[in-house]
């Protein structure tokens, strides 16, 4: 079995983000994998220990996203790619996931497709369904468990506001991962060492076969949320029951409850 | 000269810093209440592969160097300091000793097991009445035939009733100089005439296990004798090189603890309507623990470049303890300052961070006892003794093969 996992570098969600000129900053904050995607790198890694499969991690966007990668390879995946062009700077939803298609067409003989909920950053969650229209295969969102996976087909408990949802489709698909599918591995020391050492390779534009995709969405402006003016207030008192009280009694007076 | 880390430094330190505060963090505050060790702590730390990383992997170990063991020390004491004092007792104060002094039969019967985390270990050298005067203990090791006949009682040591091993040193030769008479065994703690137990009522390391080892009669086979016999007092000097450099490198790990506790609380706290960050008094105290931080790294990661580069480093590593040490009880007594009342109650972590920061101004050579050796190196009085076997320089080839 064939996995392609997707990964992306995005802020540290501590990050203090501001917005300057028009761009979005987050100071000297460290660049993470982004954290859905440890969950995707997880349930990839799962199916393939349980199907003898094989995971490559795929990362759309500059030299930076080389650690997402790396990240993804320290956990177990067998090889890493990184799919980066200049003119994909500014590519929306919609572009990545012409270019993330082609990636999975490239890879070849690609079983499933997995992906995070969502990225930290833009926090659209459109890329795996966008993924799986342009693939034409099916798109199975916000999978929390796979009770089974065959040669052909695939059953997922999909987690849904109102409870779990238990849908089958047949491969190959395009999954989306939330967090109670699994906690995600530490990445071995082994891994590490083997990350470490590794050469990524580059997909550009060309390589994949495609010309640049045109984006549907532009950000005509971006500005920081007004500060909020908070207040606290520490609650005392002798005891947790008096203390709780008067809490209750203030959340009352607020009117939050 | 390179400053900077390896990718792969890198990679490890955010692993165990992710371990750290997804595991420890948030139940450490419980466990030093009820002043045990979590359970699950070694065997976690086992099962990720910390209690082998810088053994090399021929002998089950991760095959990473001297550096990152003083990187996941800093790790983990900016946890909690039991962890990281799982790290000098079982890897500074055992396994590097064995890596360092022991048989091929040695590292395969004992290290091996010990780097996968299959078997813990300990070092047992501390007495009742024997501390910072090493040569005064009283512990002995008869020989009778085949086997040594062990007596006596080891103090303080961490991890004595957990670990499966203990490196103890011992009398074997009362008519010699205090120094010479000294011979080092690997004693399994299962062996008949051993009694281990908890001390408790601990200042600090209360999530820890820190307690007792008497032997009484306990054979012990001559092939698990460290060394030649009279090697033992070298040999424990030898493995004080490497314990004291993980608690150099951990109480660094306290230092930035103290100091992003701080920081966070002094942007967070409001007096006379502004943040307390904004007054001078307290960036002093930010300004001291951002120079003690930076300078017991420093001293800590020279001494790893040496242990890496193969040369002795004795006076390096009691510089970069005693400094550590010294500089992290500082800047938690400092944090619980910046925190005022807050700081007073375990609500916060910093009062744990200066009741465990303690510690490390004692064991592994008190604060005293390395300024006697930095004075010592200084005034010419001092100069280390060439070794029969001295710690290995890291080979990535050999270590990673």
């Amino acid at each position: 079995m064939k996995i392609a996992v997707f990964v992306k570098q995005v802020p540290d969600s501590a990050a203090k983000l501001s917005v300057d000129n028009g761009t979005v900053n987050w100071g000297d904050a460290p660049l993470v994998i982004n954290p859905w995607d440890e969950y995707a790198v997880e349930a990839a890694l799962q199916l393939a220990e349980k199907h003898n499969g094989e995971v490559a991690a795929i990362s759309l966007g500059d030299e930076n996203a080389k650690e997402a990668l790396k990240h993804a390879l320290a956990m177990g995946a067998a090889s890493a790619t990184l799919v980066s062009d200049p003119a994909l700077a500014k590519a929306d939803a919609a572009a990545a996931a012409r270019v993330f298609a082609a990636a999975v067409q490239k890879l070849g003989g690609v079983d499933l497709a997995i992906f995070g909920k969502q990225a930290i950053d833009s926090d659209t969650g459109l890329a795996p369904a966008m993924t799986a229209r342009v693939l034409g295969w099916p798109a199975l969102s916000m999978v929390a468990a796979i009770p089974s996976l065959d040669a052909g087909s695939i059953k997922v408990e999909r987690a849904i506001e109102e409870g779990r949802q238990i849908v089958e489709g047949k491969l190959p698909a395009v999954l989306s991962i939330v967090k109670d599918f699994a906690e995600p591995r530490y990445p071995s020391f082994m891994g590490i060492r083997k990350a470490s050492k590794a050469e990524i390779p580059v997909w550009s534009l060309g390589d994949l076969g495609i010309s640049a995709p045109d984006s549907k969405v532009s950000w005509a402006e971006i500005s920081a949320p007004p500060a909020r003016d908070v207040t606290s207030e520490m609650v005392t008192g002798a005891n947790a029951d008096e203390i709780a009280a008067k809490l209750a009694d203030l959340i009352i007076a607020e009117g939050v409850l | 000269m390179d400053f900077r880390l390896s990718e792969e430094h890198l990679m490890v330190q955010k692993m165990v810093r992710d371990f750290v505060q997804k595991e420890v963090k948030p139940v450490i505050q419980e466990w030093d209440r009820k002043q045990e060790m979590a359970p699950f702590i070694l065997p976690r730390m086992a099962e990720l592969g910390i209690l082998g990383i810088n053994i090399p992997v021929r002998y089950g170990g991760q095959g990473f160097d001297y550096i990152t063991l003083g990187l996941v020390c800093e790790e983990l004491e900016a946890g909690d300091s039991p962890l990281r004092v799982v790290m000098s007792v079982h890897m500074g104060l055992n396994s590097m000793a064995l890596l360092q002094w022991g048989t091929e039969e040695q590292k395969q019967k004992f290290l091996t097991p010990q780097a996968k985390g299959e078997k813990y270990a300990c070092f047992g050298l501390t007495e009742p009445g024997a501390g910072s005067d090493v040569a005064g203990m009283k512990a002995t090791a008869r020989r009778d035939g085949d086997e040594y006949v062990l007596n006596g009682e080891k103090m303080w040591i961490s991890l004595a009733s957990k670990a499966h091993h203990a490196l103890i040193v011992a009398r074997t030769n009362p008519d010699a100089e205090p120094h010479d008479g000294l011979s080092a065994f690997i004693v399994e703690l299962d062996r008949k005439g051993i009694t281990t137990g908890d001390i408790h009522g601990k200042l600090g390391m209360r999530a820890g296990s820190t307690g007792y080892i008497a032997m009484q009669d306990v054979r012990v086979p001559v092939e698990n004798r460290l060394g030649e016999e009279g090697e033992g007092f070298k040999i424990a000097m030898s493995c004080l090189d490497n314990g004291r450099y993980t608690v150099a490198a951990g109480a660094t790990g306290l230092i930035r603890a103290s100091l992003d506790a701080s920081v966070k609380y002094s942007h967070e706290r409001k007096a006379f309507n502004k943040e307390i960050g904004q007054f001078q008094l307290v960036q002093q105290k930010i300004a001291y623990m951002v120079q003690q931080y930076e300078t017991s790294r420093l001293l800590y990661l020279k001494a790893g470049w040496m242990k890496n580069q193969g040369e002795r480093n004795t006076r390096e590593t009691s510089l970069a303890k005693w400094y550590a040490t010294d500089a992290s009880f500082d800047a938690a007594s400092e944090a619980i300052q910046v925190h005022g009342a807050y700081g007073y109650s375990d609500e916060y972590d910093v009062e744990r961070y200066l009741r465990n920061s303690k510690g490390g101004v004692i064991y592994e050579g008190t604060s005293e006892i390395h300024q006697l050796m930095q004075a010592g190196y200084a005034l010419g009085y001092r100069k280390d003794a060439e070794l029969r076997c001295e710690l290995p320089a890291y080979d990535a080839e050999f270590w990673q093969s």
